[in-house]
């Protein structure tokens, strides 16, 4: 048995703007420290705004923390709010409302708006602030499944998702460790 | 397939087609007596399993309006998701796992055993070991339990090897692939299991004995038993004697259009959730406090299992996601042996999650570096589930929420817990015990994860000799009512150390013999 490392092999800096592939060369350069807002899938938002969305990937990504991912797997996580704010008036405030307070709040610490803030610890520090509480376990909640419930994602986490159309594990190694002491 | 009129007054109403009530309704049509079973969720064929955890939670779990109080942290991490069980044909034997066990004999008599233990409501079984064995045998044929009657074991996969190796190495001696309602090779026209590692999915090989695809159509063969799925049973009738006469039910296919079906007898078998509820919402003017419970008891003395998984993380891989999810068992824990600070046992059996479910279940509201770090070790993680005995606790109960009403107006059910003592200690000794295991084989770090909503939920009809004690006799007949019957988990008088459904389905069988003798004496 051997263990394959799926993790993509590129540096941090690119990963962060792993979402940022569909932007061109030119938007990229001219994007400034952390995630850009004018990211083009931001910008395709129907109903939140593109920094809001762009920020709550960022937020996404800080309670989610993987560094072995790109971005594109967060993006896809906070999208269906887009969608959901449209005929839910209460949740588009706590959203707007939420990210509102990051930005005060990052500005207050930082003197830079949330997504700009470069230290995860101090994005932290914002993200727990007291007033957030029913903002963030909101995220926190929901993300926990629309974050690892993409298909996509589990196979970098070497989950391999559904096996009966591959007549399971009975011929493909369910019983092949190879690793343990003798007793 | 049978057809029965709703005015059919001589059919025998069974509510819930799961471990308990479609075994019975197959039991019973065998024995030529005329079964409607009134199954709450719809009909989900294996061609329509999907290999995917949340999407078969969403298929088939039960999710309707619960709520919960108490201290267990299942309040706190799932406030309306005390159990975890399936609105579907077959019940939550769609979901389970397979492990089948037989109770120890002390665990027929704890209050004899145990002795007095101060806030635990103990009472000892009206039913002998010995009595049960051949049961225990007949149940174990029906579903083809491996490692009983000839039956091989399974072959054991990846995260049991771990386990295995990790046990023997600190001198545990009973570890084996267990006792399994799967089949190792293929037997009662279903094939044996391929791994598929997706058993908490519904087994989409039919290997694993469910109810749905082995008693339900074997019943329906007969011409004696209908099925009526998308029927929610919201209310228990009886006549002036205090007999019953027929059930009241939703037919949620029908814009919930509510029905009456006449019935000879009904047996409730709704799970140890909505069995209490069913009688509790079936109060009328001669029964205030709901049918069935003169003495107090329905909703009382609800069980969960003392539970608690443990994760070793690994420098090497595992995969534990490939094969079967129950893979293997430790048994030396399972005896009673106050010396370790508690009384009665527990068993340690695999188990596996995938990535959407382990996000969900191993550290349940975490977030943050720490918690993903264990995702990103996904593929190197082991896993058992420590399950044992807890006590019964008057004061641990099901109860009607008056502040919450389901679709039909009717109050759901609350679902009331605290730990006891006993139970605390054991989970302790369990999370010490499976650390230990995974150590031996160079675990580099242990993951303790907090129980899931109530799998095995027990106990709120228990059965007593006294009707004083309990709800209902030996053999699950109500005390107050002669014709009315429990034949799920709830009859439970105390929950043993063990899974429970092995129990279940033999306890189902015994009370089919003794329902078509009273039926024949015209008892009933
Ligand atoms: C993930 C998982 C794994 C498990 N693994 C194991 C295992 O390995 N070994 C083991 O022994 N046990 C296991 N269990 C537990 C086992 O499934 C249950 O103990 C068993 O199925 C309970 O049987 P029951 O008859 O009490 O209820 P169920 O099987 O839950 O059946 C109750 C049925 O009644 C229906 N119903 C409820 N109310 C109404 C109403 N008012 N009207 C009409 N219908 C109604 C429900 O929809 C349901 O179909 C597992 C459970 C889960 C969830
Ligand atoms: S592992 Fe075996 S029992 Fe489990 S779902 Fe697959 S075939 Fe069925």
């Amino acid at each position: 048995m051997r263990e394959i490392d799926r993790r993509t092999q590129i540096g941090r800096r690119v990963l962060l703007r792993g979402a940022a592939t569909a932007i061109p060369a030119a938007a990229l350069a001219s994007a400034g420290m952390g995630i850009s807002a004018q990211a083009i899938w931001a910008q395709s938002a129907k109903n939140l705004n593109p920094h809001t969305m762009a920020t709550l990937v960022l937020v996404a990504r800080d309670i989610y923390p993987h560094d072995q991912i790109a971005d594109s797997y967060y993006v896809k996580a906070v999208q269906p709010y887009d969608e959901k704010v449209a005929t839910d008036s209460k949740l588009r405030e706590m959203i707007e409302q939420g990210v509102a307070r990051l930005d005060a709040d990052a500005q207050n610490h930082f003197k830079t708006p949330y997504i700009e803030v470069l230290s995860q610890q101090g994005r932290l520090t914002i993200l727990q602030g007291e007033t957030l509480v029913p903002f963030f376990n909101k995220l926190r909640s929901d993300l926990v499944v629309a974050l690892y419930n993409q298909p996509d994602l589990w196979r970098r986490f070497g989950y391999l998702g559904s096996s009966f159309e591959y007549g399971g594990y009975i011929n493909r190694g369910f019983n092949d460790i190879d690793w343990l002491p003798k007793v | 397939m049978a057809n029965f009129d709703l005015n059919d007054d001589g059919v025998f109403v069974i509510v819930g087609s799961g471990a308990g009530g479609g075994t019975l309704g197959n039991e019973l049509a065998q024995k030529g007596i005329k079964v409607v079973i009134l199954e709450a969720g719809d009909r989900v064929e294996i061609q329509d399993f999907v290999n995917d955890e949340w999407e078969s939670f969403k298929q088939l779990a039960w999710k309707d309006m619960r709520t919960t109080s108490g201290t267990w942290r299942i309040a706190k991490d799932f406030p309306n998701l005390p159990a975890w069980t399936v609105k579907a044909v077959g019940g939550t034997t769609v979901h389970w796992a397979g492990a089948s066990l037989r109770f120890h004999d002390f665990e027929w008599k704890t209050r004899s055993v145990y002795g007095a233990i101060q806030g635990a409501n103990l009472l000892d079984w009206p039913i002998t070991p010995e009595e049960m064995a051949p049961w225990y045998d007949k149940a174990e044929d029906k579903m083809g339990v491996t490692g009983t009657h000839g039956i091989p074991r399974l072959p054991g996969n990846n995260n049991f090897k771990v386990l295995q190796a990790g046990a023997l190495k600190i001198g545990y001696k009973e570890v084996h692939t267990g006792n399994m309602a799967i089949n190792s090779q293929p037997r009662d026209g279903r094939g044996s299991c391929q791994q598929l590692g997706f058993c908490f999915q519904g087994c989409k090989t039919g290997a694993k004995w469910s109810t749905l695809y082995t008693e339900i159509p074997k019943g329906e063969a007969t011409g004696n038993l209908e099925v009526r799925p998308n029927s929610m049973v919201v209310k228990i009738e009886h006549d002036d004697s205090g007999k019953v006469t027929g059930v009241v039910y939703a037919d949620t296919e029908n814009k919930g259009t509510l029905k009456r079906q006449k019935a000879r007898v009904v047996a409730v078998a709704g799970n140890s959730v909505e069995s209490p509820r069913l009688l509790l919402n079936s109060a009328s003017s001669k029964f205030p406090d709901g049918l069935a419970n003169s003495s107090g008891q329905v909703g009382r003395n609800y069980m969960r299992h003392t539970t608690g998984s443990v994760f070793g993380v690994f420098d090497k891989p595992v995969n534990m996601f490939k094969g079967t999810v129950m893979a293997g068992i430790i048994r030396d824990e399972s005896g009673n042996n106050p010396s370790r600070g508690f009384v009665g046992g527990y068993e340690m059996e695999t188990i596996s999650l995938g990535l959407p479910f382990s996000a969900a279940f191993l550290e349940p509201g975490g977030w943050g570096r720490e918690f993903a770090s264990r995702l990103d070790d996904y593929t190197r993680l082991a896993g058992m589930w420590i399950i044992g005995e807890d006590m019964p606790q008057e004061s641990n109960r099901v109860t009607l929420n008056t502040n919450v009403k389901d679709e039909y107006g009717l109050p759901v059910a609350n679902v009331h817990y605290d730990d006891h003592p006993n139970d605390a200690a054991m989970r302790e000794h369990g999370y010490r015990q499976g650390s230990a295991v995974y150590d031996a084989v160079g675990a580099t770090r242990i993951i303790g994860v907090p129980p899931y909503p109530s799998t095995h939920n027990v106990g709120t009809n228990r059965m007593s000799a006294n009707p004083r004690d309990g709800v209902v006799n030996r053999w699950g007949q109500t005390h107050d009512i002669k014709n009315l019957f429990v034949s799920d988990g709830s009859q439970f008088t105390t929950g043993a150390g063990c899974n429970p459904t092995l129990t279940i389905v033999a306890l189902a069988m015994r009370q089919a013999d003794y329902i078509a003798h009273q039926m024949g004496q015209k008892n009933i």
